[in-house]
């Protein structure tokens, strides 16, 4: 750097009005094949980085991002999931000596000592050594935290019911809401003894609660049974009324909600089929 | 004419010892997959960087369409990914790129462990990483909320469940980042928004910026 007498500036600033020369720095006499950063290897670099986006603006394109419906305080029946990320705490909290009385371990204790050790590696492993091999203690521990989230992770993926999952957060499109019959003694029938509260007031579900009631795989009798037993998640005992009424209300369920017939579609076909002949 | 304009600045501003710290430094051989293959391994570091800029600029248009509140955080949602022109794509590639960036992060550590880079003179570095670990975990955590749909509203239900079940702090911490003691809603939203928007980001760009300036004056650690 020029220092003291005959320095010239640029007007009364402070800026040199030397210029200096802008070429790059000579590697060539620098160890093995060294290379300059500008502008050699961002040149490649970029290549390497034009293939990553375009493959992941693929799998981004194919991999459209779920919504599910917005979020409603009062269904207390949601099975939570955190992002895959997390899956692995979420995991340890799960087992028995890390949860309840013994939450301590798994939400602050375990957690912290991993973390923690992550932070100050480079003074809980101070050795000069820095192959893998000459320090088995530290290759250890980081080979056992990583192989322990990925179990973790696995079991979590492994134990979440993904069919319930994606049942529970479905949006409810106005199209999948049939019209029902609500004058039916079958409607009034389902309305007194409550199943209302759970599937809906066109027998359309309520989202983690209960299910839609169209197009079930039972017959009235089987209808019949699953009021008074339950299924599922749905306790035994909802249905308290006469077995006339059960009647009424089960087959009621079994024409979704249409008994007297007057499906639209139906009588559609049997006019295309009058004009056919 | 591009050298005459940077040549005008230069004379004023002297930018050129500037530019040359910026662009003049070394790529060692072990690092450099055009001459051994196994190297790809030091691209991690790399790609995470890369997938951050990928999710501030795809953030940053995700903010045009997006309310923090609870009436609209999720129509405009909706609105973003089913009418916007491209909204699903910029949608999509900041909820993947989170993702990605644990994955590609994960990696770097694993490789900075591995390799032994994190011991002398290189320990204050492997800290800032670590930190920056923590950041990337909080805005994954913090974004997760903002759709508001179900998924969003009950992991975040149970998170700060757990969080309060922290001895001592948890408590607060709870109501520093849901605004109330029980409830989830309006103000954990908009904390939640601040949050992952301006306080972590800026974080996050400042430990960078560390990042950087450390491996530059240290320079890349040489091989095994």
């Amino acid at each position: 750097m020029h220092r003291g007498k005959g320095m010239k500036f640029v007007g009364d600033s402070r800026i040199p009005a030397e210029k200096k020369p802008n070429i790059p720095k000579d590697y060539s006499e620098y160890p093995g094949k060294t290379e300059a950063f500008w502008p050699n290897y961002l040149l490649k670099e970029w290549m390497i980085g034009a293939v990553f986006l375009i493959g992941f603006l693929c799998f981004t394109a194919v991999n459209p991002v779920s919504l599910e419906g917005i979020a409603d305080p009062t269904d207390s029946g949601y099975i939570p999931l955190p992002d895959w990320y997390f899956l692995f705490l979420y995991q340890l909290l799960k087992y028995e000596y890390a949860s309840g009385t013994f939450e301590l371990f798994g939400n602050v204790i375990i957690p912290g000592l991993a973390f923690g050790a992550l932070l100050l590696a480079p003074w809980l492993d101070p050795g000069p050594e820095r192959r893998p091999s000459k320090r088995p203690v530290g290759t250890g521990l980081m080979l056992l935290a990583t192989i322990s989230v990925i179990y973790l992770t696995w079991e979590a993926v492994d134990q979440h019911d993904w069919e319930a999952a994606e049942e529970q957060g479905e949006i409810l499109d106005e199209d999948d809401i049939q019209e029902v019959d609500m004058d039916h003694a079958g409607y009034e029938i389902y309305e007194e003894q409550g199943c209302i509260e759970c599937h809906g007031e066109q027998l359309e579900g309520s989202g983690a609660a209960g299910p839609n009631l169209y197009d079930l795989p039972y017959g009235a009798e089987d209808i019949a049974n699953i009021s008074v037993e339950g299924i599922g998640e749905m306790p035994a005992g909802m249905f308290d009324g006469s077995d006339e009424e059960l009647e009424i209300m089960s087959e009621y369920i079994e024409a979704e909600g249409q008994p007297n017939g007057d499906d639209d579609e139906d009588e559609d076909e049997d006019d295309e089929d009058e004009e056919d002949e | 004419m591009l050298q005459r304009i940077y040549d005008w600045v230069d004379e004023r501003m002297d930018i050129t010892p500037l530019w040359r710290d910026i662009a003049d430094h070394e790529v060692p051989e072990h690092v450099n997959p055009a001459h051994h293959f196994s190297a790809f391994v030091y691209c991690f570091g790399g790609l995470t960087f890369f997938t951050v800029v990928i999710q501030f600029l795809s953030g940053m248009f995700l903010t045009m369409y997006y309310v923090p509140d609870i009436i609209n955080a999720y129509e405009s949602v909706m609105y973003l990914q089913s009418e916007v022109a491209f909204g699903m794509i910029v949608r999509g590639m900041h909820h993947w790129g989170a993702s990605v960036v644990i994955v590609m992060m994960f990696l770097h550590t694993l490789r900075v462990f591995f390799t032994g880079a994190y011991k002398k003179p290189r320990e204050l570095n492997w800290v800032v990483g670590v930190l920056i670990f923590f950041v990337i975990l909080g805005l994954g955590f913090t974004g997760y909320l903002l759709p508001w749909d179900m998924k969003a509203y009950f992991a975040t239900v149970v998170a700060l469940e757990i969080a309060e079940s922290v001895p001592v702090v948890g408590e607060m911490i709870r109501v520093l980042l849901a605004g109330h003691e029980e409830l989830l809603g309006a103000q954990t939203l908009t904390r939640f928004f601040a949050i992952h928007v301006f306080f972590l980001p800026g974080a996050l760009l400042g430990l960078l910026a560390a990042h950087f300036i450390m491996i530059r004056r240290q320079g890349i650690s040489g091989p095994l």
